[in-house]
């Protein structure tokens, strides 16, 4: 059998292969040739075959046959095998691997060898690759050559147990006796792995930490003598010394120093030093002061140092090198929740970044700048991100439309402004807006009553000119549908009022139904805007037409809609305008954002809620009390009576009339009382809730209370969302002659129940039954258990108050079941 | 730490793989393959870091081969930068103005260089002077299997010159150097 060809000879002949198939053909034949070599068990060319395997591997190819091989070459006494063997561990023998164990007894033995580099081989693999079970049954050895004397070995060996303890943490402790003079070795290699190793014991273990805080001073000695020491050609780069191990110590001693006054106060000097000294020209200089400015950062530093720390990023910032201006963006987004006015300081140079050809640097500055925005910068950080928004990359445009909107919505000066912000993104960057954004949207747009003409007459303008973006035109659309009377009428405040016919807004709308560029759900909007627009414009029949079309349509969704529509034209028209009617200001629930009240800088909004609110709001609470004194049990729980949120744009009203939109109508159905409840959008829902699915029909009403002229119903429907959720709506009616007035209603639940009040409808019950009051109760019943309530009431008729307490047992199965 | 290492050709080959933590095959090759298609698509005065799933990425080029390497978080970019270029150094200096084709006929010497300067993610020797001896010494260990002399292949460490130059040897120069 001719000797197997040399590495060589085989990396240049597979180099000549001209095409893929002519180097698999070259590999598949070499790889037979090695195959029946390892059958032979031949000792003498077993390292040369395993090395072109591994280039083979290299290359793509598989080389699974040549683990036992590996291990075969590990074992042997030659120390050329053992090399190749091991890297063959390495490349081959990944712990997934079942003979990766089998490798543990010769690293044992290699361990103990005589020849330092064997020894050297050994702890490399174990260090690099070793499975939890090998470090397991070897850490002892590791151990040993911990303590020795020989430099080569101990800086091995201190990395190996750095693996160790990322494999198996609980060997941890077996460590801690070697560690005891590992920092005063003069050797560098020594000394820059032993405090890898003491920064890897210090961040498993907090008891680590206390115990290796004392050496703190010994750190700080030891950094001072790199840096006052003269030329040191061995360990030199561009005229520092040894920055390696610098960067590591700084990053021990921030480790350390983190929560520690004293420790930090010892290394105060220390990091001032290094952050005024060291030479900035090269990449290593910045190196070592943006490690030091990251412990500056986290430990407990004094305000000057940390004012010098904020400095040098801000000077990093306006470095010529793309990787210093990269490192300080990401520094100070780290520290912007900590040190915000400083980097306030430096909120001209970042907003400038955004302007940076480099991708990476664009995305940290516009992380930085959503950061740096507040109330009052917002009108000029706005200006800048907008921009931004206009001429970045695609994948930069959604997440710099979601931090425009939450920006917005936090710091918006005035309506007018946060309307105009919210249409400059739609237009800009409308297809990559987040499907969650445009409920999000038409809720605010809905809260902002006055500007509402305003509103509608952008977007009708906006939709002129493009109907390609689907969330502006799903925008649109639904405000067209709801304000497309405003929009007809001319009424605009804010600018000059356009012209515009029925007929012209109808064509547009249907010209979104029969448009290629729209997506079904934008049809969807569009046909419930047409159907809405039938009780606010003249042209019904026009509206019946284009509704009785689409009943036919092959879009399941559209047609159900109009088929739906068309019988509110036939048998329900008497329900129509009461179900077409004006959408309610929209309560905001946890899932569609923050629930502060939005703030305003006061510019035009007057502050008119702000005073009605506190006495509302102590009231409760102190009914609250009382309810529970009364009842003195421990099964109740008090009832939190929650008010609108009163957003400013529904000014100069009456606290009444804000309750008043929230009102239910008057309708004789259940269903008006549903927005309220239901998910903002009956008439527009992207679920495909029937319209007509009356759930309340289901459950029958009751009468809970009928006292003195006083009769409280109660009327019952699920919550979509969440089925465990039951809406009573009250209706309280007074058969006397006389108003009762001043009307109060509370409740209480058992513990196992959580029960929300919203705002009633008024506080007089008319007499004679005039009419009712009526307010809402949600019910949250995890444990479907019988529902049980208390009730007080309390009122003032003919002259004198009135109260009572009753208890409501008869609520029907179907309510809480 | 470091969590691998890679050396891509321009033409997107693989020159070097090193992993430090555990990785599958299959994954292996997708972490490659994602890799190239980022680091050769970048611009030419792109900056040196990119985030890539939870790892901050850091490539250098040097002349036809990109080193790429994966960083964890608490990682400085910078000096990992410092890293490339000490590695490189090395490389030159065990053999003499090193080029792309060094590394391709003597993958094994790129790797037990590396393993003398990384373990486990981190740097085990801040100091040239002392990998180059180490290397020296483990090479007179290697025992000779073939009848070529053995010619020696380090050269006295080059310290003052920084600059690389990447020049192309011939083929007889290669196979003029012992083998396996």
């Amino acid at each position: 059998m001719p000797a197997p060809i040399r590495l060589r000879e085989l990396i240049r002949t597979i180099r000549t292969a001209r095409t893929q198939a002519e180097e698999r053909e070259m590999i598949q034949k070499e790889c037979a040739a090695i195959r029946s070599s390892f059958r032979e068990e031949d000792n003498t060319y077993r390292c040369r075959n395993v090395a072109k395997l591994l280039y083979m591997h290299m290359l793509g190819y598989p080389a699974h046959f040549g683990q036992l091989e590996c291990l075969k070459l590990i074992a042997s006494q030659k120390f050329t095998d053992k090399r190749i063997g091991y890297l063959g561990a390495m490349l081959l023998l990944d712990e997934r691997q079942d003979v990766h164990l089998l490798m543990t007894n010769c690293i044992k033995n290699d361990l103990n060898h005589s020849t330092q580099y064997v020894q050297g081989l050994a702890l490399c693999t174990l260090g690099c690759m070793g499975s939890s079970e090998m470090c397991r049954d070897l850490a002892g050895e590791v151990e040993k050559l911990l303590k020795t004397s020989n430099s080569y070995l101990r800086k091995k060996a201190a990395l190996c147990a750095v693996h160790v303890i990322r494999k198996v943490p609980e060997l941890m402790e077996m460590f801690l006796p070697a560690t005891k003079n590992l920092l005063s070795e003069k050797n560098h290699g020594v000394l820059h792995t032993s405090v890898v190793l003491l920064t890897e014991m210090c961040e498993r273990s907090p008891d680590m930490l206390l115990h290796f805080r004392k050496l703190v001073p010994q750190l700080v000695r030891i950094l001072k003598n790199l840096i006052m020491s003269g030329y040191s050609p061995e360990h030199d780069v561009s005229g520092i010394s040894d920055p390696f191990l610098q960067v590591r110590i700084l990053r021990l001693l921030r480790i350390l120093g983190r929560s520690d006054d004293d420790s930090s106060e010892a290394m105060n000097d220390i990091l001032a030093q290094v952050a005024t000294n060291t030479e900035t020209s090269k990449n290593v200089g910045n190196a070592i002061l943006y490690e030091t400015v990251l412990t500056i950062m986290d430990i407990k530093s004094e305000s000057g140092l940390r004012v010098l720390a904020i400095n040098i990023l801000g000077r990093f910032l306006l470095n010529n090198d793309k990787n210093i201006r990269y490192v300080a963006l990401t520094s100070l987004l780290k520290t912007v929740q900590t040190d915000h006015n400083a980097v306030q300081r430096h909120r001209s140079t970042i907003v400038d970044c955004l302007k940076d050809l480099d991708v990476s640097i664009k995305r940290r500055a516009m992380e930085l700048s959503f950061a740096l925005v507040n109330g009052n910068n917002i009108r000029g950080m706005m200006k800048e991100l907008l921009y931004f928004l206009d001429s970045c990359d695609p994948e930069f445009k959604a997440d710099c439309a979601s931090g425009v909107f939450l920006a917005a919505e936090k710091y918006a000066p005035s309506k007018r402004w946060h309307i105009d912000t919210i249409m400059r993104v739609l237009t800009t960057a409308g297809s990559y807006v987040r499907d969650d954004s445009v409920p999000n949207l038409i809720q605010l747009i809905t809260n902002s009553v006055e500007m509402h003409a305003y509103t509608v007459q952008r977007l009708y303008k906006a939709l002129l000119d493009d109907i390609s973006q689907q969330p502006l035109v799903q925008v649109s659309s639904w405000c067209i549908g709801e304000y497309g009377d405003l929009l007809v009428s001319g009424q605009c405040e804010e600018e000059e009022p356009i012209q515009v016919t029925e007929d012209e807004v109808l064509d547009v709308l249907e010209g979104l139904l029969v448009s290629n560029l729209s997506t079904p759900v934008t049809r969807g909007y569009s046909l419930t805007a047409i159907m809405k627009l039938s009780t606010r414009f003249s042209s019904v029949n026009r509206i019946k037409k284009v509704v009785s079309i689409y009943g036919s349509s092959i879009d399941v969704e559209l047609q159900q809609r109009a088929v739906e529509y068309n019988a509110l034209f036939k048998k329900y028209d008497h329900m129509r305008p009461a179900l077409l009617e004006r959408m309610p200001i929209m309560e905001k629930t946890a899932s569609n954002g923050p629930t502060e009240i939005v703030q305003t800088n006061g510019e035009t909004e007057p502050s008119v809620p702000d005073t009605k609110h506190p006495p509302l709001v102590t009231q409760p609470a102190n009914q609250a009390n009382d309810l529970l004194d009364l009842l003195g049990g421990n099964d109740v729980v008090p009832v939190i009576q929650t008010t609108l949120p009163t957003k400013p744009a529904s000014a100069g009203g009456e606290l009444l009339d804000l309750l008043g939109d929230l009102s239910l109508s008057g309708g004789p159905a259940p269903a008006p009382s549903v927005p309220v409840s239901q998910p903002p959008f009956l008439l527009d829902g992207l679920s495909s809730q029937p319209l007509f699915n009356d759930i309340s029909a289901a459950i029958p009403p009751m009468t809970a209370y009928s006292k003195n002229g006083l009769k409280i119903e109660f009327t019952f429907e699920r919550a979509n969302p969440n089925p465990n959720i039951a809406v009573i709506t009250i209706h309280a009616t007074n058969t006397t002659e006389d108003d009762m007035t001043e009307f109060v209603f509370q409740a209480a639940v058992p513990k196992t129940f959580q029960l929300q009040l919203l705002s009633p409808s008024s506080n007089i019950v008319p007499a004679l039954n005039h009419g009712s009051v009526t307010q809402v109760i949600r019910v949250l019943n995890p444990q479907k258990q019988q529902l049980r309530m208390r009730v007080k009431l309390t009122y003032t008729h003919k002259g004198s108050p009135v109260q009572d307490l009753a208890e409501v047992n008869n609520f029907p199965p179907q309510s809480w079941q | 730490m470091m969590h691998f290492l890679l050396l891509l050709s321009r033409q997107g080959k693989l020159r070097l793989q090193k992993w430090f933590t555990p990785v599958t095959e299959r994954e292996k090759k997708k972490v490659i393959r994602e890799m190239t298609l980022m680091v050769l698509a970048c611009p030419p005065r792109s900056c040196n870091f990119l985030l890539w799933r939870d790892l901050k990425i850091v490539y250098k080029r040097y002349a036809s081969l990109y080193f790429c390497c994966g960083l964890g978080d608490q990682d400085n970019e910078l000096l990992t930068l410092e890293v490339l270029q000490r590695y490189v150094e090395l490389l030159d200096q065990y053999f003499g103005n090193v080029c792309e084709l060094d590394i391709i006929f003597n993958f094994e010497k790129a790797y037990f260089i590396l393993d003398e300067f990384l373990v486990g993610g981190e740097i085990l020797e801040t100091s040239k002077t002392v990998v180059g001896i180490a290397m020296e010494e483990a090479e007179t260990l290697q025992e000779v299997t073939h009848t070529h002399s053995h010619l020696s292949v380090t050269h006295l460490p080059k310290y003052l010159n920084m600059f690389l130059l990447f020049s192309q040897q011939t083929m007889e120069e290669y196979m003029s150097k012992p083998t396996y």
